[in-house]
């Protein structure tokens, strides 16, 4: 199944598939090691399109939700 | 030689650099810019060597401007230290990848090594060294083990000279590296690390958000009071006080040149607060009132930020302080403001646009209290009640939103967004701890203090004069008309201007019914920071927005005094 990292539930992990913005913004997240093909888990989000805080490469990131909505993930079932 | 230190964030950078240099460190800035960095000097091979700590960078392809002065760096060192967090290899290892692409000596520092150990993570070092071709020493910069052998592998340096690759390309490489020389034990969570992931998630974080700025707000007046009580009040009574009314008989007790020096007697004494002398209440307010809260809040909030909680908070509050067009680190020059508002506007520095700077500077210097302004509060108003002591935070705190969410609306441009890394906690030597309380407290003493006294004195002068009461004539209207305020106080808000502590000492001389000090207080911490904020202000901002942002306190002093003055 394919969802945004701001639909993803806390605790879903999933397989990023793209990352629907820019140069720049490729640049900066693929710096972190969010680049098409991370294995990348939702750990929590704050309500009202507050941040999301994902685990890739084993380390936790805070991402802006307009940032996070543009993260798409490919959601395995059975990773847990 | 010229030793460059990089690595991301949170790798232990500055411990290292620490431990590499002793105590000559000079901070500076980078010529044009407002990104700062340290440097400081080392032996290597018994021939001096300047160390550099670079600002810390995830890229060499910058992404913010302190990333773009870190890539400026490196054209000039002669040999670059790599510093990585062992227990991260995968993230760190991006920048290496990238350092090693460039025409420059690399040796990589796999610092905090000991967490290796603890978090089930065995690394292959021989590997990893043949790997990467250059020298790998593992360092654990906390304890100083492994620095000795870092330096003398210093001279091994190497540049390997490899082909630049693609981020993708550089990425399958670190996942074939890692694969290679790492192996991960599975293990339990440990306690902190349950904490770690509550205080991110919602509904636990901000109940632990909510302890730990109380517990934080208990322990600063603890340490603050008992600072002053057992220390200060008792050093300036018996040692101090002395020598001044020795120094005042010298001087006949009085005339232009004694008020200004000592201050006035108040009924033969020296009174500390409402003698106004400089060196009486000039050198009592910084030293015996505002430097124990000071030492006080920068140890509390060191500890925060060593252990790691910052992000965390600034996770929580991201979406309120959007609304005020900043992302959530501003909680951090925020905070800092509670303290000195004098760190509070250099602290905005970290923030990424001029924009963001210009706002959180603004609302630090209108609705956030500092030590001396806070204790101004409690001193006019408390003695009314605590409800009152309330109202004025309270409608600081409206101001800090209201204003924050009309500057937003104003401001071209948009708030960035957030992307932060959330460190795992870690429990800091005390020894880091008071270091760098140590170097705040000295910033506090250099930049804030020599522009008080310098303020103290030309007030006094102007006030001994009378210029202050030709002044207060001309504001007299708008002080009594919109804000309801007794004649007697117009000159204790027009000093107010300049110094919080002197209209402080005057309001409570003056009558006053609880309103009218609530509306004091609440003028008097908007209307203007104090002389050294102000300074700081115009250098961090330029006169154009300085203007600005002045014109802006002034107004919004103004209107909120006057609300106040109608709904009360």
């Amino acid at each position: 199944m394919v969802k945004s990292l701001t639909e993803l539930k806390s605790d879903e992990s999933g397989t990023v598939l793209k990352i629907e913005g820019g140069p720049g913004l490729l640049n900066r997240l693929g710096a972190l090691g969010i680049i098409p093909g991370k294995k990348i888990t939702k750990i929590s989000s704050v309500s009202m399109r507050g941040p999301v805080t994902v685990l890739v490469n084993r380390t936790q990131l805070a991402l802006g939700f307009g940032m996070a909505g543009k993260i798409i993930v490919n959601v395995n079932r059975d990773v847990k | 030689m010229k030793i460059l230190l990089m690595g991301n964030p949170n790798v232990g950078k500055s411990v290292l650099f620490s431990r590499l240099t002793g105590i000559r460190v000079l901070s500076s800035n980078y010529p044009g810019t407002t990104v700062g960095y340290t440097r400081g000097f080392m032996k290597v091979n018994n021939e001096p060597a300047e160390v550099i700590d670079v600002p810390g960078t995830y890229t060499l392809e910058p992404t913010c401007e302190a990333e773009e002065i870190a890539l400026k760096m490196l054209k000039t060192g002669d040999v670059v230290i790599s510093v990585i967090d062992a227990t991260n290899l995968e993230r760190n290892l991006y920048l290496t990848l990238q350092l090693l692409e460039k025409d420059v000596p690399v040796i990589v520092a796999l610092n905090l090594w000991d967490d290796t150990k603890h978090r089930g993570i065995n690394i292959d070092l021989d590997k990893l060294e043949s790997l990467l071709g250059v020298p790998v020493v593992p360092t654990s910069a906390l304890t100083g083990w492994g620095i000795k052998d870092l330096v003398k592998s210093i001279p091994k340096a190497s540049a390997p000279h490899t082909p630049a690759r693609s981020l993708n390309e550089r990425w399958t490489l670190i996942g074939n590296i890692t694969g290679q020389v790492q192996q991960i034990t599975h293990r339990h969570h440990r306690w902190y690390e349950r904490l770690e992931d509550a205080s991110v998630k919602p509904r636990f974080g901000y109940i632990i958000a909510a302890l730990v700025l109380t517990a934080s707000f208990f322990i600063i007046r603890f340490i603050g009071e008992g600072l002053i009580g057992y220390l200060f009040d008792p050093l300036f009574d018996n040692l101090w006080t002395p020598v001044l009314m020795k120094l005042s008989n010298f001087m006949g007790g009085g005339g232009f040149l004694h008020d200004v020096i000592v201050g006035k007697l108040i009924s033969g004494e020296i009174h500390f607060v409402e003698s106004f002398g400089l060196l009486s209440s000039g050198i009592y307010v910084p030293f015996a009132m505002v430097l124990p809260y000071i030492v006080a809040f920068y140890f509390v909030l060191g500890l925060l930020e060593d252990i790691g909680y910052l992000p965390r908070l600034a996770v929580l509050l991201d979406t309120t302080m959007h609304r005020l067009g900043l992302h959530g680190y501003a909680i951090v020059p925020t905070l800092l403001g509670l303290g000195c508002n004098v760190p509070a506007v250099l602290a905005t520095r970290v923030l990424e646009s001029r924009r963001e700077r210009f706002i959180a500077a603004t609302l630090v210097c209108i609705a956030i209290p500092c030590v001396s302004g806070q204790a101004m509060i409690f001193g006019l108003v408390g003695k009314y009640g605590g409800g009152y002591v309330v109202i004025v935070y309270a409608t600081l705190l409206l101001v800090w939103i209201i204003l924050g969410t009309i500057l937003n609306r104003l401001l071209k441009g948009l708030s960035p967004e957030l992307l932060i890394e959330i460190p795992p906690y870690r429990f800091p030597p005390w020894q880091m701890i008071f270091q760098k309380l140590g170097m705040r407290i000295r910033g506090f003493l250099v930049e804030a203090v020599p522009i008080i006294l310098a303020a103290v004195l030309f007030i006094n002068v102007l006030f001994i004069m009378g210029v202050f009461d030709y002044i207060a004539n001309f504001a007299a209207p708008v002080i009594t008309g919109i804000l309801g305020l007794p004649k007697e106080s117009v000159t204790a808000i027009v000093i107010g201007f300049l110094r919080k502590d002197a209209a402080l000492g005057m309001l409570a001389l003056s009558p006053m019914t609880a309103k009218q000090m609530v509306i004091g207080s609440v003028v008097l911490t908007m209307f203007f920071p104090c002389i050294a904020t102000f300074i700081v202000l115009l250098r961090e901002l330029g006169l154009k927005d300085f203007l600005k942002s002045v014109a802006i306190m002034i107004s919004s002093a103004l209107i909120a005094g006057g609300i106040l003055n109608v709904i009360l």
